[in-house]
């Protein structure tokens, strides 16, 4: 059989291998990464032929984002409750709410990152293709909220994962997140072809 | 409706079986010493008319001075329930006997009050950290950290 050929590892082991994880990733960690805010004081200035293309490929990559769940603490609730009938997200065609990072292109990180957790996240970030785009929902994972001088919670997603758009409120509203949203169309109208 | 038990009453009972570990009882817990503890629970759950056989809860608390370990014991069969405390005056490397061997539950309660207190509980099967990671240093829930 072919499970024979697999071998136990002990709990100590994984153990240790977490540990050596989280504890290099807190090092590399500590300052934050830059957010990529270049598209905010880019003037559009496209060649006549690119355009149509590009705003055609924009139009359409913006109407059909699919985002990744990924909630965290109390604002996965609002980010569900944005998804819901009253606050239909699916209006902007991001209905689907995929569970692998293979098939998402925007990543929701809503609630407080821990130390412990903050691997994972990095591991999913890197999973997903380009492009990928990322907002930050709610205090704690803009910069660690309430909880920022606490042992075990990073200080802002920023320090693990490069963020496109902050949804500032605690928790904030579903209207919020869909204005992040918003900002995100934005920024993807702004995206040439050649470069993405 | 649970009915939680006045803990006077119970003490007589513990200091007629173990004269010498209460040290202190009053209608909410009774306190027992460190060094009877694991026989106090023994009989606890073992004699007829009391039978805690479920154990609710395992916390720690840090008074500066001592810690103080309590246990929540609740018995199915009689339907009552009642709070059993000790204290531990070291404050480098406390040392309490698990009880492991006569609730599973304080299994990973114990753990996690030696992750977050630092309190070694011995005769654990597995004492190792369970919310925080291997190789982080110190013991955040004590009053004296940070």
């Amino acid at each position: 059989m072919e499970i024979e050929r697999y071998e136990v590892i002990s709990s100590d082991e994984i153990d240790a291998a977490e540990a050596l994880r989280i504890n290099s990733l807190k090092e590399t960690s500590q300052q934050a990464i830059p957010d990529p805010d270049r598209w905010l004081e880019e003037e559009l200035r496209r060649n006549v032929l690119l355009t149509t293309v590009d705003y055609a490929v924009d139009w359409a990559r913006s109407r059909s984002i699919f985002p990744l769940m990924f909630g965290l603490a109390c604002c996965a609730f609002e980010m569900i409750g944005s998804a819901a009938s009253r606050f239909d997200i699916s209006r902007f065609g991001m209905d689907i709410f995929r569970w692998s990072p293979r098939q998402a292109d925007l990543m929701i990180v809503a609630g407080t990152l821990t130390w412990k957790m903050a691997p994972a996240v990095k591991l999913v970030y890197e999973q997903m293709a380009e492009p990928k785009w990322v907002i930050a929902m709610g205090a704690c994972a803009i910069s660690g909220g309430t909880f920022r001088e606490s042992y075990s919670v990073v200080p802002g997603i920023n320090h693990i994962i490069p963020v496109d758009v902050y949804v500032p409120g605690c928790p904030p509203r579903p209207e919020g997140l869909l204005y992040g949203i918003t900002k995100i169309h934005k920024k993807i109208g702004k995206e040439s072809i050649k470069t993405s | 409706m649970t009915i939680a038990l006045n803990g006077e009453e119970v003490a007589e009972k513990i200091r007629g079986a173990f004269p010498g570990s209460v040290v202190a009882a009053d209608k909410a817990a009774v306190i027992v010493t460190n060094q009877s503890l694991y026989q106090v629970a023994e009989f606890l759950k073992n004699t007829a008319g009391l039978d805690f056989d479920y154990l609710t809860d395992l916390t720690a608390v840090d008074y500066l001075d001592y810690f103080e370990v309590v246990y929540h014991l609740t018995s199915l069969k009689h339907n009552h329930s009642l709070v059993l405390k000790t204290r531990c005056y070291e404050r480098e490397k406390p040392v309490v006997s698990s009880v492991v061997n006569l609730w599973r539950a304080a299994d990973f309660q114990e753990r996690e009050v030696y992750d977050l207190m630092g309190i070694t509980f011995e005769g654990h099967p597995n004492l190792k950290r369970l919310l925080l990671w291997e190789g982080f240093v110190g013991h955040p829930l004590r009053r004296d950290y940070l």
